[in-house]
């Protein structure tokens, strides 16, 4: 039995993922990537390993992926998160045409092709606004763990509109807020509803194609995923996996080359 | 490729004059005030150097002095005095590093910049004329506006013999008029047409010369880097155009070219990914920059800034010198009215390029410090994608300010737009052969 990983390597958490030759998910690991980013994914990679007691030897490749991916010293190649993101996506959806991503630093909105492969994608510029970044420094003004954010803000019967995302001015834009009396779960509602509809302007930018798969982190916030669906008519694909995607997806292409190894070269084409 | 550079000295002939002539013509900008000799600030969209070299102006481009601060890395210093100086982040890098290097007397890391006799400018870029106002506070001199009329919509040009076209044409011929005037009293010299005969006659090879070294770029692999190599025949196409200089420069650019093109001789290693550049390129890493996609094998082998920066001269339009006034006027109108278009108006030319050029992909680049050049890129790109079957990559930086430079994400969206080329090629590939892509 061979095995594939992926590494992603996030500017707030990183991911492990192996996977067996039928692409089912053997074990993952998620630590927080901190300053030591090298050994962010080394430490990932080894609580994975571990959790099966897997013998390292046994993964034949290893793919790096996100922000830190160069940094995957011990990986094979490297493939950005966008990618990744992706292939991941279909192969846990395939009906998927869009991926919007939800990370700790950016949002991706991604057009992908029935097989995965990256038609287009937009990002958010080199601010934060509007990311996961911006639900922390909400969730941290608020007191609130970040955990419990999604429930509480669908306690709210009246969505307060935040006008900016930016983080910086996350904590001064929910004080000010509160100083005129709002309710923490309406303040709450008012977040997650501009988040995502900044996040719908980068959908719409590559093409908002059904169906539309949400990975990330923030997917494990129910309110996001309340607040996409609202505004797009729609539900979007979320799984238990969604936060591994980016893993997932470099996982599934360290399989493809596993598995392209042992095929004859003249073979492989057809 | 070293073996044809030391066979016969050809190739990188273009990069190794330009660089040499450009750093002689800094030199001579140094020494006009000792010499006594005037100089006119003037914009690379519209120039008038035709006019202006008959008074024997030299012609100082502030957007060139400005660049060649970021490519030199030292534009951040010129930024931090201009702000200081109470000028906000978020206005035109250009101006303010031309503000910063007034207020230092005319400081430039390629030599010293005169103060401005007169300023001429058109309306190509609406900072322009704020921007030449900063002048006449500065110094009290003469600046004049000349108002260019624009495409009023997408692809509704007009040309000769059209009403239109022939009354916009009177507009501008009766501004080239006045500016004459002012040239006159500003230089003490009388205007000369035979002169202006011969400088448009050099700005004729220049133009045709600069059109065939764009059209040559259809060559596989391309013979020059539209954004590299580019920068350096910008320069050179602004900075010497009129001149017999100038002139054999470009005409020896072309046999370059040509001898490259003949030889099957690229600008990257292994020319995978053939390329346009929508935009200003990202100065304050400009090396870097361009690397992120040859380490791919992308090869730029066009921009629309060698379109707009160079005047709209890339249409080739060419001087009836027979009527030289009448001519100019009607070149000034076409070149002006196209440097607009490229920026405004981009999406058709872009996709008429895609099959006989063979491109890959468009990446546009959008910069935070100039809106003219960035605004509507969006609009466009969807325009191109929509018509043609290209990758596309949407990156934003600046031209001048390193503060809003982010490498890491750069090359993160640079590198996912290869990934994405790959497997475009891949499936096409597979398509072909009428093969199940998956």
């Amino acid at each position: 039995m061979a095995y594939g990983a992926g590494v992603d390597v996030g500017s707030t958490q990183t991911k492990a993922v192996i996977i067996n030759e039928q692409r089912g998910i053997v074990a993952r690991a998620l630590i927080d990537t901190g300053a030591n980013v090298v050994l962010a994914a080394e430490n990932a990679y080894a609580e994975a390993l571990k959790s099966i007691n897997l013998d390292e030897r046994e993964v034949e490749y290893v793919v790096g992926t996100g922000y830190g991916r160069y940094k995957v010293t011990f990986g094979d190649t490297q493939i950005t998160e966008i990618s990744c993101h992706g292939r991941g996506a279909v192969h846990m959806f395939p009906g998927t045409r869009t991926v919007v991503d939800m990370g700790g630093q950016d949002t991706k909105a991604i057009r992908v092709s029935p097989t995965g492969e990256i038609l287009d994608f937009c990002m958010n510029d080199k601010c934060a606004a509007g990311t996961g970044r911006f639900l922390g420094a909400a969730a941290s003004a608020l007191e609130i763990p970040l955990g419990e954010l999604g429930q509480v803000a669908l306690r709210a019967e009246k969505a307060v509109k935040i006008s900016t995302t930016c983080t910086v001015f996350a904590e001064s834009e929910v004080v000010s807020w509160l100083g005129k009396g709002k309710k923490v779960e309406d303040i709450l509602l008012g977040v997650h509803q501009s988040i995502a509809s900044r996040s719908l302007g980068l959908m719409r930018r590559v093409g908002v194609e059904p169906e539309v798969t949400f990975t990330g982190g923030v997917t494990l916030n129910i309110g996001m995923v309340t607040a996409l669906n609202e505004l797009l008519g729609f539900k979007v694909n979320v799984s238990e996996e969604s936060h591994y995607m980016g893993a997932l997806g470099a996982a599934l292409f360290a399989m493809d080359r596993i598995l392209a190894g042992r095929v004859p070269a003249k073979e492989s084409v057809a | 490729m070293s073996d044809h550079q030391s066979a016969d000295g050809i190739v990188g002939r273009g990069a190794r004059e330009g660089a040499d002539m450009f750093r002689d013509w800094f030199q001579h900008l140094t020494l006009a005030p000792q010499r006594g000799e005037k100089s006119a600030y003037v914009f690379v969209m519209g120039s008038m150097a035709e006019i202006l070299r008959v008074f024997d102006f030299h012609t100082v481009f502030p957007e060139i002095n400005s660049l060649q601060t970021a490519v030199r890395r030292v534009a951040h210093e010129y930024l931090n005095v201009a702000e200081d100086y109470g000028y906000s982040p978020d206005i035109c890098g250009y101006v303010k590093a031309d503000v910063a290097m007034q207020l230092q007397g005319g400081r430039h890391p390629m030599g010293t910049i005169p103060k401005p006799n007169l300023a001429v400018y058109t309306n190509a870029c609406n900072t322009y004329i704020k921007w030449a106002e900063i002048w006449e506070r500065f110094y009290h001199v003469p600046i004049f506006t000349l108002d260019v009329p624009g495409t009023r919509t997408a692809g509704g040009q007009t040309w000769s013999g059209h009403p239109d076209f022939e009354n916009d044409k009177q507009y501008v011929a009766a501004q080239i008029t006045e500016l004459i005037e002012v040239c006159e009293q500003v230089s003490g010299k009388k205007f000369d047409i035979d002169r202006l005969r011969e400088i448009m006659g050099y700005a004729n090879q220049m133009t045709r010369a600069w059109k065939r070294v764009l059209e040559l770029n259809q060559s596989v692999p391309a013979v020059f880097n539209a954004l590299t190599d580019g920068t350096v025949y910008l320069g050179m196409a602004n900075g010497f155009r009129g001149t017999k200089e100038g002139a054999d420069y470009f005409n020896r650019l072309v046999e370059e070219m040509e001898y490259k093109a003949a030889n099957h001789l690229g600008t990257v290693s292994d020319e995978k990914y053939r390329l346009i550049f929508v935009g200003v390129p990202c100065y304050p890493i400009f090396r870097r920059f361009n690397e992120m996609f040859t380490e791919h094998g992308g090869a730029f082998i066009s921009s629309t800034y060698l379109w707009f920066a160079s005047g709209g001269t890339n249409l080739g339009f060419e001087y009836d010198l027979s009527r030289p006034l009448d001519s100019l006027a009607e070149g000034v109108l076409i070149s002006v009215r196209e440097a607009m278009d490229a920026m405004f108006f981009q999406e058709r030319r872009i996709i008429d390029m895609v099959e006989p050029y063979r491109v890959d992909g468009v990446v546009y680049h959008p910069i935070k410090s100039c809106r003219t050049t960035s605004t509507g890129q969006a609009d466009n790109r969807r325009a191109v994608l929509a018509a043609c079957d290209v990758g596309s990559l949407f990156i934003e930086s600046d031209m001048m300010d390193k503060r809003v430079v982010s490498e890491a994400q750069l090359k993160n969206r640079i590198d996912a737009f290869f990934e994405g080329l790959a497997t475009r090629k891949t499936m096409k590939a597979v398509a072909g052969q009428g093969l199940d892509s998956r």
